[in-house]
């Protein structure tokens, strides 16, 4: 009985998460117009909701093509690795104390790594193509990846000494008194400008950038493979925006008069709304100035945020 | 300071073939051709106050000509205009070519911004020049037959016989295509050098229009670059040749096409010098008004896609949209938008509509606002200034080596603005800044533009504040189309109208290059005129022509984002590198 209760958790948490994937579309289309000074999508059904819809029935319906000159194992393959690895994130994810798929013990490690695994995805797809633009876009992703992984984890390790755990609910529990976004500060702002870089946003799309390499690694992609990629951008937006919420902002926690996986999804969806805000914000870094950004500053800093948080600690239990 | 005429006429007795006056005053000189790069190099580093800038370099097919006027024989005429920043005056060179197979001696190794002119006087006149390093065509197709601007050229499509695309031509066609790097004067062998060749645009985002860049890449970092323009070029030049004086003003129009009427303005005030035509002062005000909303409208579009290009995404929705304030109000005006088609030969097409003024009043209350808060949100952004302070630097002597006119050469520290320095139409008369940069990189660039829409701004309120009274368009036969009120008295003022209608009002003989400080930089028309309803020869000097000649050597060393940073900071326009 548990076990299908399980399973049709899990088939449920995914439907919602895709349908919010979706969803997305419309609601950063709709949020960019507002703070462009013009209307978005607002033909297709009330307020242009079913534009949501549209868009999914053109990218279905479009040929499924592989252009002649691509490796083309690999070219399938790129974008399939972009969704499973956000998705098997998602699994660590405790949206309530009752809804999560599962409850690892190395939750935080287990996000780390597949967010590694994201990573192939565009250097992957970038190769496979065969055409230079989007190979600069592969190299710049490798090299962004690099340079933001190795502070991303070390940002968070401030979470894991203060909560003693990798368990992301045990991550949330320690969070009663106070929530890890103030004493973690530092931190949190580290582990979100990782988290942009990590889902290729601006003002850190520099493997994508438009308007230097067109569409950089999925230039050659159409049809619902580019959707693959596409969605997994909006997955990922989700994910860190989860994580975000649950690591600092106590994820489910909140006074009794909501219930607490609305309080989470308000959380999530702040966050969200921040994405797109600083979308519409920001100009674009040169890679270079991203790398050193990583290497030169926030590298340094999150292993200074680190040593403090640890001496903090030790000293408080001395 | 004494006259440059006789200066070179004491310097070189023998090269003077003959001094020519025109409409324009701007010294003339026939120069034998054997003499030329000698003269060149005697007025580029020896006299006193150089002509450090070649201006202009250009061809006019004598074949057909009649009013000739005691100009020594020619068959082609390869024309020189050099400026000179310290005599703040203009010079004109034209050396004789009598052969069929006409030659001249390439001044590339002189000035080397030569090299693309002296390209594109091959490509349209068939002259060579001997010594050029890469003499090949430049705007027409390489598969190309003939030379247009040469007077047999048929100059419209029912003169050249049914168009047919055999099989056989497609693929020499599709061959001509092919990218051969060693034809472009890049290395061959890419398998032994570290680099890749990367081919951007013609149909790139960020390119602005179809330019095609062939780069040589190691890694993102550029080691050359080649332009490959002409993908937009639509024979301006030669168009002006069928055209009446009057009916050309639309094509003038879509030469810089974010420019609207500022491109009326050289041509007209150039027919209107050829045919002695003065323009009452309300005509010169409007003109400046609208021009200088032009300006505003062109650099709006400018400051919203150089953000664009460097990854910013919503100011270029927020200056669209004030564009079309703009916009709204050329419309009131002129009817049209983006070529109103509006400047007339001696005036403009109508008067002012009632109401004119709150509609310009309000826009000027309104724009302040809104581009303060540009100001905060692209201006002093951070990484706006990373990505733009100390990219793509070059200083004024390189500007004026390489033909940099407008806020490109302003943005180097050097205060020149032919508004300032050349008033024409009664700019001497408004209030207003040059403003200028320091260090001449894209930041500084930027600045220019920004602070000149402020300063357009002011030039507007002058002009809404001071219009004066009187007709819109001068009381002249030449004027076309004629003041309707006299032609119903007397004959003769019917028969004048009555021609100006139908055929095109007829202009004297003579030469006129007028110029203006367009959006981009210096923009001028040089008007021949053999007495007839069309013009005889049409030069439109562009300013975007020679600034992209140039961005090869600002962006070598630089990556690729930087290169978009440097073309969105050039403010070019495609149709107004192409004509």
């Amino acid at each position: 009985m548990n076990t299908v209760i399980h399973i049709i958790m899990i088939i449920l948490i995914l439907l919602v998460l895709l349908t919010i994937a979706a969803g997305l579309i419309y609601v950063e289309r709709r949020m960019l117009a507002v703070w462009q000074d013009r209307y978005g999508p607002n033909r297709t059904g009330p307020f242009g909701l079913l534009q949501v819809l549209a868009d999914m029935v053109k990218i279905f319906f479009k040929e499924d093509w592989i252009p002649p000159f691509v490796d083309k194992k690999v070219f399938i393959i790129a974008p399939t690795i972009v969704m499973m690895a956000v998705l098997m994130s998602f699994a660590i994810i405790p949206f309530t104390p009752k809804i999560g798929v599962v409850d690892l013990n190395i939750g935080v490690l287990f996000f780390l790594a597949m967010s590694s695994m994201g990573a192939y995805s565009v250097v992957l797809a970038g190769w496979a193509s065969n055409n230079k633009y989007a190979l600069l876009g592969g190299i710049r992703g490798a090299a962004q990846m690099i340079s933001y992984e190795v502070f991303m984890g070390l940002s968070l390790m401030g979470v894991v000494i203060l909560a003693g755990s990798f368990n992301l609910r045990d991550i949330v529990e320690a969070q009663r008194k106070i929530w890890f976004f103030i004493p973690q500060i530092v931190g949190f702002v580290i582990f979100f400008l990782a988290g942009l870089a990590e889902t290729h946003r601006l003002p850190f799309d520099i493997p994508e950038a438009e308007s230097e390499l067109i569409a950089g690694y999925h230039a050659e992609y159409s049809g619902m493979k580019f959707g693959m990629f596409f969605v997994g951008e909006y997955l990922g937006i989700s994910l860190i925006s989860a994580l975000v919420t649950t690591l600092y902002f106590g994820g489910w926690l909140g006074p009794h008069f909501l219930p607490p996986i609305v309080w989470f999804l308000i959380k999530m969806f702040a966050f969200i709304l921040l994405f797109i805000l600083i979308r519409a914000t920001l100009p674009r870094p040169r890679y270079d100035q991203l790398m050193s950004l990583g290497w030169k500053l926030l590298l340094p800093l999150s292993l200074l945020n680190l040593l403090v948080t640890g001496a903090v600690v030790l000293y408080g239990h001395l | 300071m004494s006259d440059i005429s006789s200066i070179l006429e004491q310097q070189f007795p023998e090269a003077i073939l003959a001094k020519q006056p025109t409409k324009d005053e701007i010294p003339t000189l026939w120069i034998r051709p054997t003499d030329i790069r000698e003269v060149l190099l005697y007025l580029k580093h020896r006299v006193e106050q150089p002509y450090r800038m070649l201006y202009d370099l250009t061809a006019i097919d004598e074949q057909a000509r009649q009013h000739r006027g005691g100009q020594p024989a020619s068959r082609f005429t390869v024309v020189y205009v050099l400026f000179s920043f310290e005599r703040n005056a203009f010079l004109r060179l034209k050396i004789p070519l009598t052969d069929e197979q006409p030659a001249a001696p390439s001044i590339t190794s002189i000035w080397p911004s030569a090299n693309w002119y002296e390209r594109e006087v091959y490509d349209m006149f068939g002259v060579k020049f001997e010594g050029h390093p890469d003499l090949r065509r430049i705007l027409m197709p390489r598969t190309w037959q003939g030379h247009p601007l040469q007077k047999c050229h048929p100059a419209r499509a029912t003169e050249m016989g049914p168009f047919q695309l055999p099989l056989e031509k497609q693929r020499r066609e599709e061959e001509a295509l092919q990218f051969r790097p060693e034809e472009w004067g890049l290395e061959a062998d890419v398998k032994t050098e570290n680099f890749m060749f990367l081919n951007l645009g013609p149909q790139h985002p960020g390119t602005h229009g179809v330019l095609r860049l062939v780069l040589e890449l190691d890694g993102e970092e550029i080691v050359r670059i080649i332009p490959d323009i002409g993908f937009h070029h639509r024979g301006a030049e030669k168009m002006a040749e069928r055209q009446s004086w009057h009916t050309y003003i639309p094509y003038t129009d879509r030469v810089e096409y974010l420019g609207g009427v500022m491109n009326n303005f050289p041509y007209v005030m150039a027919v209107e010098k050829l045919a002695g035509i003065e323009v009452p002062d309300r005509v010169k005000v409007i003109r400046i008004m609208m021009s200088e909303l032009f300006r505003i409208s062109s650099h709006l579009v400018w400051y919203g896609t150089f953000a664009q290009d460097l990854g910013m995404m919503t100011p270029v929705f927020l200056m669209f949209n004030d564009r079309e304030r703009i916009f709204d109000i050329v419309a009131a005006i002129c009817g049209d938008r983006m070529h109103p088609n509006w400047f007339r030969i001696g005036g403009v097409a109508q008067d002012l509509p009632k109401g004119w003024d709150k509609l310009i009043r309000d826009f000027l209350d309104y724009m302040p606002r809104r581009l303060k808060e540009y100001d905060k949100m692209v201006m002093r952004n951070s990484l706006f200034k990373r990505r733009t302070i100390g990219i793509g630097i070059y200083d004024t002597d390189e500007a004026i080596e390489w033909g940099v006119t407008g806020p490109g050469l302003r943005a180097t520290g050097f205060e020149w603005d032919f508004r300032k320095k050349q008033p024409y139409s009664g700019y001497d008369q408004f209030d207003f800044d040059v403003p200028i940069g320091k260090n001449g990189d894209c930041y500084d660039r930027a600045i220019v533009r920004v602070e000149e829409i402020w300063q357009s701004l002011r030039i507007i309120r002058q002009c809404v504040d001071n219009m004066p009274a009187g007709p819109y368009k001068s009381d002249h036969p030449l004027t076309t189309p004629p003041l309707k009120e006299y032609t119903m008295q007397d004959i003769e003022t019917l028969i004048n109208h009555f021609l100006g209608v139908t055929w095109g009002p007829v202009i004297p003989p003579g030469e006129a290059m007028v110029g203006v400080e367009a959006t981009k930089g210096h923009n001028s028309y040089y008007l021949i005129s053999d007495g007839n309803t069309t013009s005889y020869r049409t030069r439109i000097r562009t300013p975007s022509f020679a600034h992209i000649q140039f961005v090869p050597m600002i962006s070598r060393g630089y990556t690729i984002p930087d290169l978009l940073a440097i073309l969105g900071s050039v403010d070019y326009v495609l149709s107004d590198v192409d004509r």
